[in-house]
């Protein structure tokens, strides 16, 4: 087998076994719980032996613990998530729609802090110490201190309530209407994830863009004569982006978690104030899923990431063989 | 491997490989730390952090006994009034004294951060230090089940637990430990590895030196400079995390006066009544601007004092 292939097959098995872990933890995190979950649904009813042993039995509570996890788990792999308690509806049909809500928002905060921050960080690096670099630089350190919900508030402050009202300061999504007719409302929560993020990539890509600007490789072109943005886009940009992968994916990993409270900020109808809502109404089946769910977004997005570095970097490339 | 973490490589590229030359244990393990912190203040940007924190904890914690009203007084000026004499910047939707409040609500944020950053540091430098120093299937096995910790964002991960058990204090300072600790836990082991190697290490565990002796008298004190900052990361990021989850209803309750709490409780009426809005929002943002610049002055220190011995 091929060393690149193998050590692919290796990041891969690597990544399907913390998701299987992450599986067992939320689980188990419902197994931990005190008490017997027919007994709290039945309440005094449980008192009639049948109809407890019944229930237990149509739960699966009366198998080991390893085949209600099966069970469980076959259950997600085949999209039955289980029923809502605080509602009564399935899971499914519950979060169906968030899931496809929060997916915007993350992909448009992703599409426009990607190119955005690799171009600051880019610039940042070429003019280095100039006051462009010296603002962005300032700029990006206090913005990754802030939490999420401050820079939110921040915004709401300056755009939609106080300093000016040109804003709308909370995003209920209509669902009978078509999302791309109210953009608008996608504005600020958007505008929140880009500037938590964004620093952190504009960060690295500086770093990396200095040092590969710094290299033998870019000296020699630049000898030879090769014009400025040849040397940019030829040379200096795609070796420069390869670390900025790796904390790109960490940040749309972040994003996958970020939405939580950014949602329930602007009330925006995702799965992270979904979420909210299932915690503060100890609805575990949609807490369980939405938790899975974040969790394996997470997993994905890294796994992604390590790929397309060990495909793409040179270094490792060559360095197997 | 890396021995510093992800997020302070952000910060200083470069930096996990330029670390401070390790020492026996006794030798110099005071000086270099104190040296890192010294040398930090060389940088503005330490020192102006410095000055932001120290602004601001000197106002939480004093603040409580300065304050004009109690924080629970209810009709101090008609609800969501304006700044007047009685109340400096109004009053919030049941007549509470917004200034009070202001005085009286960063204690807890402050004060719950740095314990669970505390707690995330003895766990994440025990498992750490253990990873680093144990046979390579036991490291593989601590290392690989903090990955799953890993995999869940820590705000998901606290509201996880917090569904699962209820809302308590010290449940949200032991779940903001607990996903904090696998970060601090990576650092302390990628140092760890550093130094398992050295003569020094090879020496004591030849004389036969107990290995919680090796591990607290050798092995800790050349790492605690990486591990300073990472304390400075992780407090920045606890704040964060805290004062969300009291923004999020599930940290302090009312009608305790926290900032957290007061963004969530006066946001609707941010047209009419700003101030009990705007001012927790802005303290807790210079805070984490604070902690986080000098966080950034201690790792820039870290390089410096590498490049003056020359070690690498």
């Amino acid at each position: 087998m091929p060393p690149l292939l193998k050590l692919i097959l290796r990041r891969l098995g690597l990544g399907v076994l913390t998701l299987f872990l992450v599986s067992v933890v939320v689980f188990g995190a419902t197994q931990a719980l005190p008490g017997d979950p027919a007994r709290a649904i039945l309440g005094k009813q449980a008192a009639d032996k049948a109809m407890y042993n019944a229930l237990r039995a149509q739960l699966h509570l009366d198998r080991p613990l390893y085949q209600q996890y099966g069970i469980w788990l076959k259950g997600i792999v085949t999209g039955n998530l289980g029923t809502s308690t605080a509602s009564g509806v399935s899971v499914v049909s519950l979060i169906k729609q968030r899931v496809a809500n929060s997916a915007l928002l993350v992909v448009f905060a992703a599409i426009i802090s990607i190119p955005l921050s690799i171009l600051i960080g880019a610039l940042a690096a070429l003019w280095r110490d100039s006051v462009f670099d010296l603002t962005t630089s300032v700029g990006s350190l206090a913005l990754a201190s802030l939490p999420e919900f401050v820079i939110g508030m921040l915004l709401v402050f300056f755009f939609a309530t106080t300093v000016v009202h040109i804003m709308p300061s909370v995003s209920r999504i209509d669902p009978s209407i078509s999302v791309w007719g109210q953009l608008n409302l996608l504005i600020l929560p958007v505008l929140t994830l880009v500037l938590a993020v964004a620093p952190y990539i504009s960060r690295i890509l500086r770093a990396s863009m200095i040092e590969v600007l710094e290299s033998d490789y870019v000296q020699m072109a630049r000898l030879k004569g090769m014009p400025e943005p040849t040397v940019m886009s030829r040379h200096a940009l795609p070796n420069a982006v390869i670390p900025a992968i790796q904390v790109s994916a960490l940040q749309l990993a972040w994003l996958a978690g970020g939405v939580v409270v950014v949602e329930y900020l602007f009330n925006y109808p995702g799965i992270g104030s979904a979420f909210i809502d299932a915690v503060n109404n100890r609805d575990l089946p949609v807490v369980q899923a939405i938790a899975l769910l974040i969790a394996a977004v997470y997993v994905i997005a890294n796994l992604t990431a390590d790929i397309i570095t060990i495909l793409v970097s040179p270094r490792l490339r060559t360095g197997l063989r | 491997m890396s021995v510093i973490s992800q997020d302070t490589q952000e910060l200083i590229p470069g930096a996990d490989e330029l670390l401070p030359e390790p020492q026996p244990g006794g030798a110099h393990r005071r000086r270099e730390w104190v040296d890192i912190i010294a040398g930090s203040l060389k940088f503005g940007r330490t020192r102006v952090g410095l000055v932001i924190v120290v602004a601001i904890v000197l106002l939480a914690l004093i603040g409580p006994f300065v304050a004009p009203h109690s924080p629970f007084a209810t009709g101090i000026a008609p609800d969501y009034s304006g700044p007047s004499a009685k109340a400096w910047l109004g009053t919030d939707g049941i007549g509470h004294d917004v200034f009070s409040r202001v005085l009286c609500g960063g204690r807890t944020v402050i004060g719950l951060s740095i314990a669970a950053t505390v707690v995330a540091m003895i766990l994440g430098v025990a498992l750490g230090l253990l990873a680093g120093y144990s046979r390579p299937a036991v490291d593989d096995v601590i290392m690989r089940l903090l990955d799953v910790l890993l995999a869940f964002p820590s705000i998901v991960f606290v509201l996880l637990l917090v569904a699962l058990l209820g809302h308590s204090l010290w449940l949200i300072v032991l779940a903001v430990a607990v996903t904090h600790a696998p970060r601090i836990a990576r650092v302390a082991r990628g140092a760890t590895l550093e130094i398992v190697g050295r003569d020094f290490v090879r020496a004591s565990e030849a004389l036969g030196v107990p290995r919680r002796t090796i591990l607290m008298g050798e092995i800790l004190p050349n790492i605690t400079s990486p591990l300073l900052v990472e304390f400075g990361l992780r407090l920045t990021y606890s704040i964060g995390l805290i004062a969300a989850l009291s923004f999020l209803g599930f940290g302090m309750q009312p009608p305790a006066a926290d900032w957290g709490l007061m963004i969530n409780e006066n946001r609707a009426a941010m047209l009419v009544q700003p101030y009990a809005v705007f001012v927790p929002v802005f303290l807790i943002a210079l805070l984490t601007i604070g902690t986080n610049l000098m966080t950034d002055g201690v790792s820039r220190a870290l390089i410096g004092i590498d490049r003056d011995t020359g070690a690498k």
